[in-house]
């Protein structure tokens, strides 16, 4: 598989803290990848070396075969990297939906026939187009990280951090986004890297890696890394309810291969676990 | 509700002056008070006044919304007014030890208090019919002259622009603080006013620590999202003046040809 950021033996403090240790992975191009941690585990400074806005102090991060020195290297990587910050408010910058939405092309130098054309391109992938002359502030959490997406999908980028995009939102407003972000992985292949520390969110992911203390506790796809409960349990990370539901029954004596990651799984799991006893689920 | 405040309130709409250009719409609009101030007597003042109002009506915005916008210089009118009553020249025609009143002071206080309300009613059907984006950027293109004397002109657009876009914002903040300290007991309503503007500071500080916060973060994304000042960059509005502008500007001249003319022709009304 293609690696589009590789970050090799990264080290990063601010001052004497030290919050990246000696850290290598690689992020593999289409894919849809989720970073999971505590708060204070580095996941966010990862976001900031993703798109150079921090430069690491010890290793290389390459990001599409460019590593970033000039500053020219850094704008390409900004080009090609978009980050989606967690509080929607404070990265809107006009006073109507669509000029923020253009902001980034803009600043690209695109023509204006196209920005207009890229705009309401990136307004209808998130599904905000009707919304495009209101002003960012009459608009839910949801609607404006949203639009925040839509500024970053106009530049077109390859790839699209995105720190903690669902932790000031509502119920409502997480599946909004998440839905938005599986829809712009699968349907443009753009390239996703979901920091979070919910795990419902990174079950959706092709592949999870678990921070921990500014290191790489473990890493995988969804299913192996949730398997490994009591590894979790240790750094005090929770499992999804699913997995850990079936993780119990397990303990207690119950016999199955399959660990279910989501609730609709779960429940088809169950139902075939009880077919031909007494018991029925609602 | 706090919320309520707006500024430089704008009404949708799509009558001819709405449509027209913002740039034009602004020199416009600074010519007219230039004008307004060249008029020297009643009838090209009356001219003027007609004018402004035609330009009301046109705007297809309900008359009431401009009696708001005059609310807030009652109390300069009612001032000047007085002011210029009482200290006219000539023949009194009422007078109480030193106070006297002249018809050249009524006359002189009726003059300015219409020039005050022309001016008001122009600006207000600028601010009416423009929205704030497109008065900012019209503003940044008008004043791109300026560079030459090395006048940051993005940078103060961009300025206006990120202020527009935060009132709102930090005004919900500032209510949503101030109920949290209610909740903790502060008094935000009784007591002298020196009191009650130390009852502010509790409000104050936790609103400029989070406005400075919320600078680094807007900063941030906006580096994230590749901006590098206004060198190499193009908008997705391309600003065009047609044929309605150009109407404004020749109905414009007429309007200056006019008052020139009232000013000439009946210069022995000059209010002096």
């Amino acid at each position: 598989m293609e690696s589009f950021i590789s970050v090799k033996n990264v080290s990063f403090s601010y001052g004497k803290d030290t919050v990246l240790d000696n850290i290598s992975l690689e992020i593999e191009k289409g894919k849809f990848t989720a970073l999971l941690g505590h708060n204070g585990c580095g996941k966010s400074t990862m976001a900031k070396l993703f798109n150079a806005l921090l430069l690491p102090d010890k290793g290389t991060i390459s990001v599409d075969g460019i590593v970033p020195e000039t500053e020219d290297e850094v704008y390409e990587i900004r080009k090609k990297v978009g980050l989606v910050l967690q509080n929607p408010d404070n990265q809107l910058v006009a006073t109507i939906v669509e000029e923020d939405v253009a902001f980034g092309c803009e600043n690209l130098g695109v023509n204006p026939r196209e920005i207009r054309e890229r705009v309401d391109k990136a307004l209808k992938a998130v599904n905000m187009y009707e919304y495009r002359r209101h002003a960012p502030h009459k608009l839910s959490g949801g609607q404006k990280q949203r639009v925040a997406i839509a500024g970053i999908i106009a530049m077109q980028p390859e790839c699209i951090v995105l720190d903690e995009p669902t932790a000031m939102l509502d119920p409502q407003g997480r599946k909004e986004v998440t839905d938005t972000i599986r829809f712009l992985n699968r349907e443009y292949g753009i390239t996703i890297i979901l920091i979070t520390h919910y795990m419902d969110e990174a079950v959706l992911a092709d592949r999870v890696i678990v921070m921990d203390k500014g290191s790489i506790l473990t890493q995988g796809n969804p299913s192996e890394v949730f398997s490994q409960a009591e590894l979790l349990r240790e750094h005090s990370l929770d499992i999804p309810q699913s997995a850990q539901l079936i993780h119990m029954l397990k303990k207690n004596g119950i016999k199955t291969d399959t660990l279910p990651l989501k609730p609709d799984e779960c429940i088809r799991l169950l139902e075939e676990m009880l077919a031909g006893t007494d018991f029925r689920l609602c | 509700m706090i919320r309520d405040i707006t500024l430089g309130q704008f009404f949708p709409g799509t009558s001819v002056i709405h449509k027209a250009d913002p740039r034009v719409k602004i020199v416009l609009v600074t010519a007219y008070i230039i004008f307004l101030f060249v008029t020297g007597n009643f009838v090209s003042l009356v001219f003027m006044v007609a004018v402004v109002l035609l330009g009301v009506i046109m705007t297809g915005i309900p008359v009431k919304m401009y009696f708001r916008g005059l609310k807030p210089v009652v109390m300069i009118l009612i001032f000047t007014s007085v002011l210029n009553i009482f200290y006219g020249k000539g023949e009194a025609i009422w007078q109480w030890q030193f106070l006297k009143i002249t018809w050249n002071g009524i006359s002189n206080a009726a003059f300015v208090s219409i020039r005050i309300i022309a001016l008001i009613l122009i600006s207000c059907i600028l601010t009416y019919t423009t929205s704030p984006t497109d008065l900012t950027d019209a503003l940044e293109r008008l004043m791109k002259p300026l560079k030459v004397f090395h006048i940051k002109v993005h940078e103060i657009a961009m300025m206006m622009t990120i202020a527009l876009r935060f009132i709102p914002t930090l005004l919900e903040e500032t209510e949503k603080i101030t109920n949290a300290q209610k909740s903790r007991g502060a008094d935000m309503e009784s007591g002298n006013i020196v009191q009650r503007l130390k009852a502010m500071i509790p409000v104050l500080v936790p609103l400029f620590v989070s406005s400075f916060n919320r600078a680094y973060e807007l900063a941030v994304a906006m580096e994230c999202r590749c901006y590098r000042g206004g060198d190499g960059r193009t908008r997705m509005k391309v600003l065009k003046t047609g044929a309605r502008d150009a109407g404004l500007i020749i109905f414009s001249v007429f309007v200056l040809v006019g008052v020139i003319l009232c000013n000439v022709m009946f210069s022995e009304m000059i209010v002096k």
